[in-house]
């Protein structure tokens, strides 16, 4: 019975991880229509700059953390106004090929100046090791993922459903055309939730260094895990990803626990039942457009 | 769309692919330089294999300057991605186009497979510095192994742990040829030896997430994990491992020394302490052609070399007095000849290739992790002397 | 009333599907480049493969709009099954063992396009590469048939036909290959310019009309899927009969995530596509890999983007500038650098 938990626990902070690295995508993938296959690769710069800022500078892990945010959120708005925005109109065979090739680059990039060899961001005493509540362990690192990753989550539907902000985006998602119309600029909204998208991806990197372990291949290993919490997820509203992501997230962890052969087979095939249950994800809109 | 716009299109790039094609297909060739095919992956998940060998073969040659009996050494780098079919290709075209007079590298078991063949027709010899499968010398009698075999290190692992208070052990190996290497060797020594496997975990090679499976191994209870991971996944397994509190309950872990490889031992943390693994080479071995190695590695390259880099120092060395003792004769045959039977001082102690299997015959430390000057190392404590690879000694 | 539309659409397929000059000089300029570099067998028969793989994707993207990142499914299937033939000496006939590996996944491919052709491009993403990698995962899950992930062992092919063996240097493998895709394609060319061809294009163009005028749209769309699954099997076992290698590599996202750059690259809906896209691709990566074994992926990748910046378009109207204007000198007329691209959405 304590495995059982201790396997829940950690396939819900395994998930949450991967609804902070994702939910950026399923903004831009889900609500702006851009496929954009790169976003691993902002999340890697949150993570080296994590590493570089706590390894090399001695920076204390949880000061790193925002900058990490803020990095990754910087690298996102200058590649926006620069690249990105040239884009959206533009085929998704054309993204495709586009964010393809910012991922190849940025792999090679990290490779250059950080090696090749996976690196870890030297942690804080107090997030090593387990402890234990009634006999179910607990991760120390995995609990402040869970707390930091829920605050986010709750943090972020408050933002889209009671601010001017949230509403704004909406608008501006729904109908762009109308939404400019009302005076809403919409480029800038668009802009600037992108950057914020990859500042959460930059974050996740950092928070998943310790635990997915980080490489220059990082964007390429983790892109598919990206898709599928958002397609399975959907895209009207963050509950979907959010949800998907623990499915996943809990999915995972017990499909190689209790089956170790056959871990991936688990994931793959809630993947495809799912979308073929549903084809516009557990909480698509109707009317895709 | 109209039909004649397109065949124009076609037309275009057909003119362009004829003169793409013939890119890259001149090579130059002169008679007095010896060149080296050296096939590694530098990209993909075992890059960081590559780049170890690619430094030491880089330091060996500045160290022993570029010109031996009178021929100058060339090294052709190609990058196969650790995929087999890629190897196959550029090995093929390394003999044919480049006329290379030796292949080296090989960072995975499959690679050096899929280029087997191609040296016993080409009768080139094989140099393998990284791939560690005990099976692979006998796919052609050019293949001569300059690394390790993994049943070296695990039946010594398996002999020591049965004797020295373990009695249940649960196995964590990656499953592909190596992971089945070291888990067979160990399985048979350690349960000779009155010990019994409680769990047997295989995982897949490409994996993200240790967590469920070291559960997996919590739950079983055992004295000691055997763990084998390929050289860069080390790292991660001992973060879980301590994320876990597996080092709290009692749990330790014992291996080929895959797992505690130097490369990335320094940033492991605390936990890794107190790891007994058995292996080939440790960069803290006491001798003084490993402190200069060490020395000269770091300050070339900034990090500390690993087994694979010593595997890459050596074979150059391997080629290097081959061509030497032969006497400058660039002819694969003359070349094996003087490989089979060469005896060195090595980093990693002293080695020999053996003549019959073409197989390094070296020693093999057990060694324990421990903080020397405030850094993590390997610090050797039993030595074996001269072990035989023992996949082909039970032949 | 009916047979006569029907004749008149035939007719009218017939006239579209005319052989033109180029044609010829592009087939004739293939195999004079293969018989050019002696040397280099083995990476031209990579790009033939890799063209008569991106073939079957164009195929389904170019001529009926499926997107689909999970192509690697059929490659695989049939590579396996080319390389299991052979290894457990079942078929020994090289070119028999093709036909069959290629109906393997041709039933892979007509089971699995009820999945397929339900929802939109992004589902039809993610099913694709979720069957593809399922298919990863089983064959690592029965490592003790597939070899796992050291690659099926003791893979024999034996002489083509009984007379030519499949030599160290890839000649044989090239010819072999080159012969498999010009058949193919001819057959890809004779069934894009047929009336089924034709009303592929309806549906891609608007599926709901098409269904108004009485094309069955989904019956249309599983033929197409299971025919290009046909074709990418037997680009698997062309893979597994030139190297005598089967490994799980077969089945990794990155084989169809290069496919899809390859056609990508080379323009999708005119059959050529793929066929040019893989020269180009694999002709860049070649070239980056001597230059910089270590950090080509970010030239490769550069060009992507750059391709991407500056618009395909152009950059296909730039490449064939020069190309265009012997060409306009050899023909004596007009020649039209750069065409509306016809792409899926």
């Amino acid at each position: 019975m304590t495995a059982v938990l201790t396997n829940l626990f950690d396939g819900v902070a395994y998930g949450m991880l991967l609804f902070v690295l994702a939910c950026g995508l399923a903004v831009t993938l889900g609500l702006m229509n851009f496929v954009n296959l790169a976003h691993g690769a902002f999340a890697m710069a949150g993570g080296y700059v994590c590493a570089v800022l706590v390894n090399k500078s001695g920076w204390p892990f949880f000061a790193a953390l925002p900058l990490a945010f803020v990095a990754s959120a910087m690298i996102g708005a200058a590649l926006e106004r620069t690249l990105y925005r040239h884009l959206y109109t533009r085929s998704h065979l054309d993204q495709v090929l586009f964010s393809i090739g910012l991922v190849f680059m940025s792999v090679a990039a990290v490779d250059y100046i950080m090696g090749s060899s996976r690196i870890f961001i030297k942690l804080p005493q107090v997030l090593e090791g387990q402890f234990d509540v009634f006999g179910v362990g607990i991760g120390r690192y995995r609990l402040m993922i869970v707390l930091i990753c829920g605050l986010l989550t709750v943090l972020l539907q408050l933002v889209l459903a009671k601010t001017r902000f949230g509403s704004r985006l909406r608008a501006a998602v729904d109908d762009p055309r109308a939404a400019s119309g009302l005076g809403i600029n919409v480029p800038q909204v668009f802009a600037f939730t992108f950057a914020f998208g990859c500042g959460l991806a930059g974050l996740g990197g950092a928070l998943s260094a310790e635990i997915l372990g980080l490489d220059p291949y990082f964007p390429l290993k983790f892109m598919i895990y990206f898709l599928i919490v958002v397609t399975v997820g959907g895209s009207s509203s963050i509950t979907g990803p959010f949800l998907a992501s623990l499915l996943l997230g809990i999915g995972d962890v017990a499909g190689k626990y209790y089956v170790p052969k056959m871990g991936p087979f688990v994931i793959y095939t809630i993947m495809i039942v799912i979308l073929i249950w549903r084809p516009n994800g557990l909480f698509g809109r109707t009317a895709a457009r | 769309m109209g039909g004649w716009q397109v065949y124009n299109r076609i037309a275009g790039f057909m003119l362009l692919g004829a003169v793409a094609a013939g890119v890259g297909s001149c090579p130059a060739s002169a008679e007095d330089t010896f060149k080296i095919g050296l096939i590694v992956p530098m990209t993909g998940g075992q890059a960081s294999t590559g780049k170890q060998i690619d430094n030491a073969i880089k330091l060996y040659m500045q160290q022993n300057g570029d010109t031996v009996a009178g021929k100058k050494i060339e090294v052709i780098l190609k990058d196969d991605a650790a995929l087999p079919d890629n190897t196959k290709r550029l090995a093929q075209e390394l003999i044919v186009n480049d006329k290379v007079n030796v292949i080296a590298g090989f960072g995975v078991t499959p690679a050096a497979f899929a280029a087997a063949p191609l040296a016993t027709q080409g009768k080139i010899p094989e140099v393998v510095m990284a791939a560690g499968t005990s099976i692979i010398t006998e796919k052609s009698p050019y293949i001569v192994r300059t690394s390790f075999t993994l049943p070296q290190s695990s039946t010594i692992i398996g002999d020591w742990a049965a004797k020295n208070g373990i009695k249940k052990v649960a196995t964590l190996t990656s499953d592909y040829a190596p992971g089945n290497d070291a888990l067979a060797s160990f399985k048979e020594h350690f349960t000779a030896g009155g010990g019994e496997i409680v769990e047997e975990v295989k995982v897949p090679l490409a994996n993200p997430d240790f967590a469920p499976f070291l559960q997996r191994m919590k739950d079983a209870k055992p004295d000691a994990i055997f763990v084998f991971v390929p050289a860069g996944q080390g790292g991660n397994f001992m973060k879980q491992y301590a994320e876990r509190g597996l080092d709290k309950s009692g749990i330790r872990v014992i291996g080929p020394g895959d797992v505690t490889d130097d490369d990335l031992l320094k940033d492991m943390g605390d936990a890794v302490l107190g790891a007994v693994t058995a292996h080939i080479y440790s960069a803290a071995h006491p001798s003084e052609k490993n402190k200069a190695f060490v020395a000269a590695y770091e300050k070339a390259y900034g990090s500390r070399p690993g087994f694979m880099a010593v595997g890459g120092y050596d074979g150059i060395h391997l080629i290097y007095e081959a061509l030497k003792k032969d006497g400058g004769k660039p002819d694969g045959d003359s070349l094996l000849a003087a490989m089979k039977g060469l005896a060195w001082e090595s980093p990693r102690g002293p080695i020999s290739i053996d003549p019959e299997t073409r197989d390094i015959i070296q020693n093999v430390y057990i060694r324990k992790v421990e903080k020397v000057n405030g850094q993590l190392y390997n610090v050797e404590f039993e030595t074996f002397n001269a072990v035989k690879d023992p996949g082909k000694a039970k032949k | 009333m009916t047979t006569n539309v029907q004749s008149d659409v035939a007719y009218h397929a017939r006239q579209h599907g005319r052989w033109h000059w180029s044609e010829f000089a592009y087939w004739i300029a293939v195999l004079a480049v293969g018989l050019a570099f002696p040397s280099r067998y083995l990476i031209m028969t990579e790009i033939v493969r890799l063209a008569l793989f991106a073939l079957s994707l164009d195929l389904i993207l170019g001529y009926a709009g499926i997107v689909s990142l999970g192509h690697a499914a059929f490659f695989g299937v049939g590579a396996y099954c080319a390389g299991l033939l052979s290894a457990h000496g079942l078929i020994d006939e090289p070119l028999l063992a093709l036909i069959v590996s290629g109906v393997a996944a041709m039933v892979l491919g007509f089971v699995t396009s009820f999945l397929v052709i339900r929802g939109a491009d992004l589902t039809r993403l993610m099913v694709t590469l979720g069957i593809a990698l399922l298919l990863e995962a089983l064959a690592e899950r029965f490592s003790n048939i597939t070899g796992g992930t050291d690659g099926l062992q003791g893979i024999d092919i034996k002489p083509l036909l009984g007379l030519f063996e499949f030599d160290m240097f890839g000649r044989t493998g090239f010819f072999y290959a080159l012969a498999v895709l010009f058949v193919l394609f001819l057959l890809a060319r004779r069934i894009v310019h047929s009336p089924f061809g034709l009303s592929l294009r309806a549906i891609k163009n608007n599926p709901l009309r098409a269904a108004a005028i009485g094309i069955p749209v989904n019956r249309r769309l599983i033929a197409i899927y299971t025919v290009a699954a046909f074709y990418a099997g037997i680009a698997g076992a062309l893979f597994t009969q030139t190297t005598a290698l089967a490994s799980l590599d077969v089945f990794a996202f990155d084989k169809s995530a290069d496919l899809m750059l390859v056609l990508v690259i080379g323009g999708a809906g005119y059959l050529y596509g793929g066929l040019i896209g893989a020269l180009v691709f694999r002709m860049l990566q070649e070239v980056f890999q001597t230059i910089t074994p270590q950090y080509w992926m970010f030239w490769i990748g550069l060009v992507l983007v750059v391709i991407v910046l500056v618009g395909r378009q152009r950059i296909h109207a730039a490449a064939l500038f020069v190309p265009n204007l012997i060409l306009k000198q050899l023909a004596g007329r007009k020649a039209v650098v750069a065409l509306s691209d016809n792409e899926a959405p």
